[in-house]
């Protein structure tokens, strides 16, 4: 397209506000089906247990009660999921391994009959010592969550993370990553500054807003409605449950209430849809906040990293170890694990490094994605040692970050993309803004940082437009809407290609039976995958309805080229799409269908598809005397290439730093023995209204760097990641002394802050005064 | 549906779950509504399953998350935690109840104005609440705002674009209330 654009780049509203401003927008949770039956799950009460015997008969002969279906029921069907390691039972087999695991299901006419059977399944166990957290699991001689490995999945993607087939386990390590070049070792020993940082990032959960949901019809054939966000990987999860040919496994994810990572890959839709097979009906099954929970929760992290620096400030090496909590099933850690081991140690230029990552299964609730994907972890070790190393050598933060940085085009990873983004330009307008606008309060401070990531996942999408006989637009995605607005990103783009009103295209997702294949709806690949997916269907729709305009008009195909909403001859005459499909059928009827493929090929062959760049700063305030944390400032930097929805990425980057603030300040499930004590969130206490800071900077920074449409790059994670970090930094420069561990709750701050001796002044300094005299004590070791 | 005197042994007995053991007559978006229904049934049950109105949403089930959130007779409620059988003599308002006609009302256009939604699942008890605030105080400050909606959780927004609608939203009814236009 040449020109200046009509509708990329405008923030046109979202086309689903009248449908979720009503109440009429469809979740899956608001879906029935004709004869539906209901389900309850009966959990785990214990961390670690052989299954002695179950006895339904009590249920069974409760009130309305359709049937209770446990693992013994399910001969026949592959029992278990994964779509990296397939370790992960439908219904605990043979034994449980975390408090809140399935054991049973119970199906009956209502949800409240289901609930009050629960009580009558008498389940017999015996328990095993467990492993509640690293530390046990990896002692000598542990008791073993899997005693066996799993092969991997046919998935070629994954082989990477998988081992080989299925044998004895000798540990609970679930999966390890070294990432490793030049010569660290020898690196440190000749580094003028040699510094070690241990932190630790707390167990999360997403809470997602709509807990996980699903209902599901078995004829020979499977339909399932769910709350996934990659109802294709779900597809074959399911598939491979029943051994059905794909074509007879439909799943569908209507509009999802909030998603962050939490609902990648599969979770109770296994659940429903065995249930329904096993009663003969539609089931459905609704989890409560506990119980999801208690289904997906975010790995913990151990991390330590060392740095060497040379007298100005440049990196010399980094070693970093990390020890991931991944519980008691695999799902997505290993990819989390790999992901926090390339993207632990910044952006910035190492000539030697080495990272040890490991993922250990504990007798704990199965951890799985979480926006950022290992980055959060990750990178709140490196950015915090890298700024206390600044503070050691008395440079500015901002300093030896700008020194250190990978410039654009610059590899950061061995054979990957160049980096497609300039962070110094970034860093400059984040700490400009964060800087310019902040309070001279003395107890308040300043802390920034950077990530990249290796975003997009793996580059296959799909996408069709059908252009109908009136000339409006339906375009097909398989990539699922759970509120980050693709369905505004990829609608326009349409418009954008083809010249018709926004308003008379309309954008349908995320159904395997009936939308295009989509890989998955994660690492921020919608706008740059699916919309060139969308271009490409745009470019092949026009290419036809040349071939059908020059077929009618008698005209040779080389005199007819495409104007907005059609086609124009040499001799200036103009059809419109209507006229064309119109005219070639014969007929008010008929449409065009223009098919959109992407693989690794072309600006797509070199991974990652583009580098996700988060760059985000915070201004705190510390009551001294009560550890509160108030976040006065926060400024962001969204380098996205091009914003084909400019409110949309401000929305996203508000929304990521937000929850990022929830992991710094608030958000941490604890275990008390075998089960939370916070699975609630009473307890465990989210980011509200009033936490909202008082000052927010949300920028763009443009400069059609990426590969996707119009060249934007995708957003949505960036901007948590360096906010743990961020905040931390923060703190410790309002309070004088170094936390090692987020959240930052009052309690911590309020310790933090009682350490540092009386006849010390209150540190004063903003982010950097220039001295080291007054250095923050980090009470690590160097 | 008068049939209580289930339990044989004499003990005073209970519905059994599901026995449409008690009746109601309330309003529900200006509609008349005379139900029987069993004493357990919570108002969002009642609401969502027996009227088919699902657009309110239940997440945290304990009456902190806001999402639940419907008026009855003005006051907002969790609905999660609120029996249907208390609506009784009551007029209940929901967020299908906001728009008048087919057209969203201003507290409504000011979300979409403000992007003050993503996935959507908070923003009925967004808009109940607000609505609430709104009838009680016309022109709240930002800091009426943040303490009136604290108990209503997003995970998405980060807050901030719902703040501006709520303000918006009393800003253009003060524009019609002087004439201006909105």
């Amino acid at each position: 397209m040449s020109g200046t654009r009509e509708t990329a780049g405008r923030s046109v509203q979202r086309p689903d506000f009248m449908a979720k401003l009503t109440g009429a927008a469809q979740y899956t949770v608001d879906i029935g089906m004709p004869g539906m039956a209901h389900a309850k799950i009966l959990r785990s009460d214990r961390a670690h247990a052989r299954i002695v015997s179950i006895d339904r008969t009590a249920a069974l002969d409760a009130p309305g009660v359709v049937g209770v279906i446990t693992a013994a029921d399910l001969g026949g069907l592959f029992p278990r999921f994964g779509h990296i390691v397939p370790d992960h039972s439908i219904l605990a087999e043979e034994k449980v391994r975390y408090y809140g695991e399935p054991v049973a299901i119970v199906v009956a006419q209502s949800a409240w009959a289901a609930a009050d059977a629960l009580e009558l399944v008498r389940v017999t166990y015996a328990d095993l010592p467990d492993v509640l957290d690293v530390a046990a699991a990896l002692a000598p001689h542990a008791p073993l969550v899997h005693e066996h490995t799993y092969g991997g999945t046919a998935d070629e993607s994954f082989r990477v993370l998988t081992g080989a087939e299925q044998e004895r386990a000798s540990s609970n390590l679930a999966h390890e990553v070294v990432l490793e070049w030049g010569d660290p070792d020898a690196a440190l020993a000749g580094a003028a500054t040699v510094h070690t940082t241990s932190v630790t990032f707390p167990m999360l959960y997403a809470y997602a807003m709509e807990p996980y949901n699903a209902v599901a019809s078995y004829t020979g054939d499977l339909h399932v409605i769910s709350t996934a966000q990659h109802p294709f990987m779900v597809r074959d999860d399911l598939a491979r449950v029943f051994g059905l040919p794909l074509s007879k496994v439909r799943v569908t994810s209507p509009f999802v209430g909030g998603g962050y990572g939490s609902k990648s890959y599969t979770k109770v839709e296994p659940l429903a849809a065995i249930a329904s097979w096993a009663v003969g009906r539609p089931v459905k099954l609704v989890l409560d906040v506990e119980e999801s929970i208690y289904t997906t929760r975010v790995d913990s992290a151990e991390v330590t990293m060392t740095t060497g620096v040379d007298s100005s400030g440049r990196i010399l090496a980094r070693v970093a170890d990390m020890v991931m909590d991944s519980g008691a099933y695999a799902d997505n850690s290993p990819l989390v694990l790999a992901k926090a081991v390339n993207r632990c140690f910044g952006p910035y230029r190492v000539p030697n490094l080495r990272v040890r990552g490991r993922s250990v299964y504990t007798n704990t609730s199965p951890a799985s994605s979480y926006r950022g994907f290992g980055a959060p972890q990750g990178n709140l070790a490196g950015e915090t040692n890298l700024d206390q190393i600044a503070e050691r050598i008395g440079m500015d933060p901002k300093e030896i970050r700008l020194r250190n940085v990978v410039g654009p085009g610059e590899e950061l990873l061995p054979g990957k993309r160049g980096l497609d983004a300039d962070l110094a330009a970034d860093l400059e307008m984040l700490v400009d803004s964060l800087r310019g606008a902040r309070s001279e309060d003395p107890h308040t401070g300043i802390g920034f940082g950077m990530s990249v990531s290796d975003a997009g996942a793996f580059p296959v999408s799909t996408a069709q437009v059908r252009v109908h006989v009136d000339g409006s637009v339906t375009a097909l995605s398989g990539s699922t809407e759970m509120g980050q607005g693709s369905r505004s990103v990829l609608g326009q783009i349409v418009a954008e290609e083809l010249g018709v009103e926004h308003s008379r295209v309309t954008v349908l997702q995320s159904d395997t039976g009936t939308t295009p294949y989509e890989r998955t709806t994660g690492a921020s690949r919608t706008t740059v995958l699916v919309g060139l997916a969308i271009q490409r269907a745009c470019a092949d729709a026009r290419a036809k309805l040349r071939e059908m305009a020059a077929e009618l008009l008698g005209t040779p195909i080389e005199a007819i080229t495409d104007v907005a909403g059609g086609v124009r001859t040499d001799e200036g005459k103009e059809l419109g799409f209507a006229d064309i499909v119109r005219g070639w059928f014969g007929s008010n009827a008929g449409e065009v269908t223009g098919v959109g493929l992407v693989r690794r090929d072309g600006v797509t062959q070199k991974m990652p598809p583009f580098w996700e760049v988060g760059v985000s700063g915070v201004e705190v305030r510390v009551d001294v005397e009560t550890g509160v944390v108030d976040v006065e400032q926060l400024v962001t930097v969204a380098d996205v290439g091009f914003a084909i929805n400019p409110a949309a990425v401000e929305a996203q980057d508000l929304g990521a730093a937000t929850q990022g603030l929830g992991a710094a300040l608030f958000e941490e499930l604890v275990y008390d023995g075998a089960q939370l004590a916070n699975a609630n969130v009473v307890d465990y206490r989210v980011p509200r209204m009033s936490d909202v800071p008082r000052r927010i900077d949300l920028m763009l920074a443009e400069r059609g760097d990426g590969i996707g449409p119009y060249g934007a790059k995708g957003s949505g994670e960036g901007a948590l990641n360096p906010i743990g970090a961020a905040t931390l930094a923060a703190v410790a420069r309002a309070v004088g002394r170094w936390p090692d561990r987020l959240p930052l709750t009052p309690e911590r701050v309020w310790r933090l802050s009682c350490e540092v001796a009386p006849s010390q002044p209150a540190h004063t300094a903003p982010d950097y005064d220039g001295s080291t005299a007054d250095a923050i004590s980090d009470g690590t070791q160097t | 549906m008068t049939s209580t005197d289930t339990a044989a042994d004499g003990v005073a007995s209970f519905p059994a779950a599901g026995e449409r053991a008690c009746t109601i007559q309330t309003t529900v978006n200006g509609v008349r509504v005379e139900r029987a229904l069993d004493p357990r049934m919570t108002l969002v049950e009642f609401l969502r399953e027996d009227l088919e109105l699902t657009g309110t949403k239940v997440s945290c089930g304990l009456q902190v998350c806001g999402v639940c959130t419907v008026l009855v007779d003005d006051q907002p409620v969790s609905s999660c935690t609120y029996l249907a059988a208390d609506v009784d003599g009551r007029a209940v308002r929901t967020v299908e109840g906001l728009a008048r006609e087919g057209a969203l009302n201003g507290l409504q256009r000011s979300f979409a104005e403000e992007f003050a939604l993503q996935c959507g699942f908070c923003t009925p008890g967004f808009l109940m609440m607000a609505t609430a605030l709104l009838e009680r105080d016309p022109d709240p400050t930002e800091e009426t705002i943040r303490e009136y909606l604290d108990g209503n959780f997003c995970r998405c927004t980060g807050y901030q674009p719902i703040v501006a609608a709520v303000r918006r939203a009393a800003a253009r009814k003060a524009g019609e209330a002087g004439g201006e236009p909105s």
